[in-house]
């Protein structure tokens, strides 16, 4: 059995905001079989009452302080920006014409 | 002093030179310009050399030298460094096409305490794209070559900075490890990579692959200059919510002692049999009998959970990763394609998302994804992070009887560039070895043992210690480099075809 169709790649492609072409679309799917296929031995493994490990260490989440401290000036956070209008980031448009 | 007998130094004799007065930061550097500008043409380690930036902190610590000042063992040393790493004055962009030409408003942790310690950076290094790779070919800059050998792959995904220090453009070199990334390339070209204990180095400013394992760490031509730069750039970063508020352990003190008598050192059973290359194991087996001579306890330890590491490590990674690159959206930095007026910012977002990833970076995505789906993510993601637990566990238990564990550092040693590209789980099997140590957080060290008698390639053997102990890893690293530096007459590297 097929453990990933091609349907759901590209159904995965879109959750991924990747804008993915045909024959990528079959390539991955084949590829992901393969490797789905592989990792799957993890259920074998994994069994009965075994807590998950999320991170290595045991942390426990820590607040700094809150105090102000220097940030990244206006200029120098939109350097980079692929386009900037009246000191913001410019974005295509995020909402439909009626909402 | 001659520009040849200058890059020959390890980074230890030459920062004690640049102190001493006997050469001075400017001219190691521009010795290691003349090289980079000589060779890189072969090997293609570098996406960026600023040749006027180095030379530019060169003469800043032969000013402070001339002024009195007292200078750190490395000041004035060259480095190259990962292109993974945020860097004010030099582009920075994890190999891929999405961040082509983007330049940092700030420094990585790991930069600023480069630049603190007086270290020359002389450029970037390539790598697989945002480190996701075991070979450098996943770059979207064209591959690097392994010095030893320019038809075969230098490890990856630090494989730029591997490269950079086998053929002597640099004595030292940054990396990250989130599954084998400095131990492997170090492994495969002949050098020394260590992957500390995770929370031991910062990842402030360090692009995110995945981030419970990226951990960073340094690669150097012999022990010693490793724990230098280790200790140079690790240490508690309050800007890392996960770097570890403890002291560095000594590695630079277990470096220069370097011994094992009455160190207990398990061999992994596990890691042996089929898919191992013979000169691999062959090479692995004699260093072991090195240590014996040298007073170690060794014995054999079983670890049946690392044979599910691969398996877990390649749901986790990827999960992780599909989350972290969520980031690139096409709207505050990077690339942004098809923003033509008419396209909506999701369309421009899957636009420029599909163009500016590479294969094997969609794959992972994908991958991630999946594993991450309601209705997938217990079987899947869940599994494998109890099968961390697992592997954790297996750790717990073999340090309750042995000091360190060792092994191949790899299976095979460096394989033909283009071999695996097309076959991502015979790529993914080159980290085999590394994988346990990053999902458990343990300190890990690869040290060169020998060439490989098939293919005179590198061999390199892996040193594991529990979380905190990087020290010893150091201490037996340090330990059988002087004992087969005697066996062989010298450095491994002298025998290099881009060895100087």
């Amino acid at each position: 059995m097929s453990a990933i169709t091609r349907d759901e790649v590209a159904h995965l492609a879109r959750l991924s905001r990747l804008a993915l072409h045909e024959d990528e679309l079959d390539r991955l799917a084949a590829q992901l079989d393969v490797i789905i296929s592989a990792v799957a031995e993890v259920q074998e493994v994994a069994k009965g009452d075994i807590p998950p490990t999320s991170h290595a260490l045991p942390l426990t989440n820590v607040y700094r302080s809150d105090e102000a401290r220097p940030g990244l000036a206006p200029d120098q956070a939109l350097a980079g920006a692929p386009a900037v209008e009246d000191g913001r980031f410019r974005v295509p448009q995020i909402l439909g014409e009626e909402e | 002093m001659l520009s040849g007998d200058l890059i020959r130094l390890t980074a230890a004799e030459l920062g004690a030179a640049i102190r001493d007065g006997e050469t001075s930061a400017v001219e190691a550097t521009q010795s290691y310009l003349d090289r980079v500008a000589a060779v890189d043409g072969d090997i293609h380690a570098f996406l960026h050399v600023d040749a006027d930036a180095a030379l530019e902190q060169a003469r800043a610590v032969d000013a402070r030298r001339a002024e009195g000042a007292e200078l750190g063992p490395l000041a004035g040393v060259p480095i190259a460094h990962k292109d993974v790493f945020t860097t004010r004055d030099m582009p920075t962009t994890a190999a891929s096409r999405i961040l082509e030409g983007w330049r940092p408003p700030y420094d990585a942790t790991v930069t600023e305490r480069l630049r603190a310690a007086g270290l020359v950076i002389l450029g970037k290094t390539n790598m697989d794209e945002f480190a996701m790779g075991s070979s450098t070919e996943n770059s979207a800059f064209g591959p690097t070559a392994n010095p030893w050998d320019v038809s075969r792959i230098p490890g990856g995904s630090s494989g730029g900075s591997s490269a950079a220090v086998a053929a002597f453009e640099a004595p030292l070199a940054t990396g990250t490890d989130t599954g084998g990334s400095i131990r492997q390339p170090a492994a495969v070209c002949g050098l020394v990579g260590a992957k500390p204990t995770y929370g031991g180095s910062s990842r402030y400013g360090l692009i995110a692959f995945a981030s419970s394992l990226d951990t960073p760490g340094p690669f150097a031509r012999n022990v010693l200059d490793a724990a230098l730069l280790h200790e140079a750039f690790s240490g508690h970063d309050p800007r890392d919510s996960t770097s570890i508020d403890a002291p560095v352990p000594p590695v630079v003190e277990a470096a220069r002692r370097g011994d094992v008598d009455g160190l207990r050192v398990g061999i992994v059973r596990e890691f042996a049999g089929e898919g191992y290359q013979t000169g691999v194991l062959q090479r692995f087996t004699e260093a072991v009998e090195v240590l014996e001579s040298l007073g170690a306890k060794v014995v054999e330890v079983s670890c049946p959970s690392f044979r599910s590491a691969l398996a877990a490590y390649y749901l986790i990674a990827p999960s992780e990763c599909s989350s972290n690159l969520a980031r690139f959206d096409a709207m505050r930095y990077g690339l942004r394609s098809g923003d033509d007026g008419t396209r909506s910012a999701e369309e421009v977002m899957a636009l420029t998302r599909a163009e500016g990833f590479g294969p094997e970076v969609k794959r992972r995505i994908i991958l991630g994804t999946y594993a991450l789906s309601s209705g997938y993510y217990d079987a899947y993601y869940g599994s494998a992070q109890q099968v961390r637990t697992l592997i954790k566990r297996d750790f717990d238990a073999a340090f309750e009887h042995v000091d360190v564990l060792v092994s191949p550092t790899t299976p095979t040693t460096a394989f033909p560039l283009g071999e695996r590209v097309d076959d991502p789980m015979a790529m993914y099997l080159a980290d085999l070895c590394t994988i346990p140590a990053n999902l458990a957080g343990n300190a890990a060290l690869s040290v060169p043992c020998g060439l490989a008698p098939e293919d005179g390639l590198p061999v390199g053997l892996q040193i594991m210690a529990p979380v905190l102990a990087d020290d010893r890893t150091y201490r037996v690293g340090a330990a059988l480099e002087t004992a087969l530096r005697d066996r062989w007459g010298g450095d491994l590297l002298a025998r290099s075809p881009y060895a100087v």
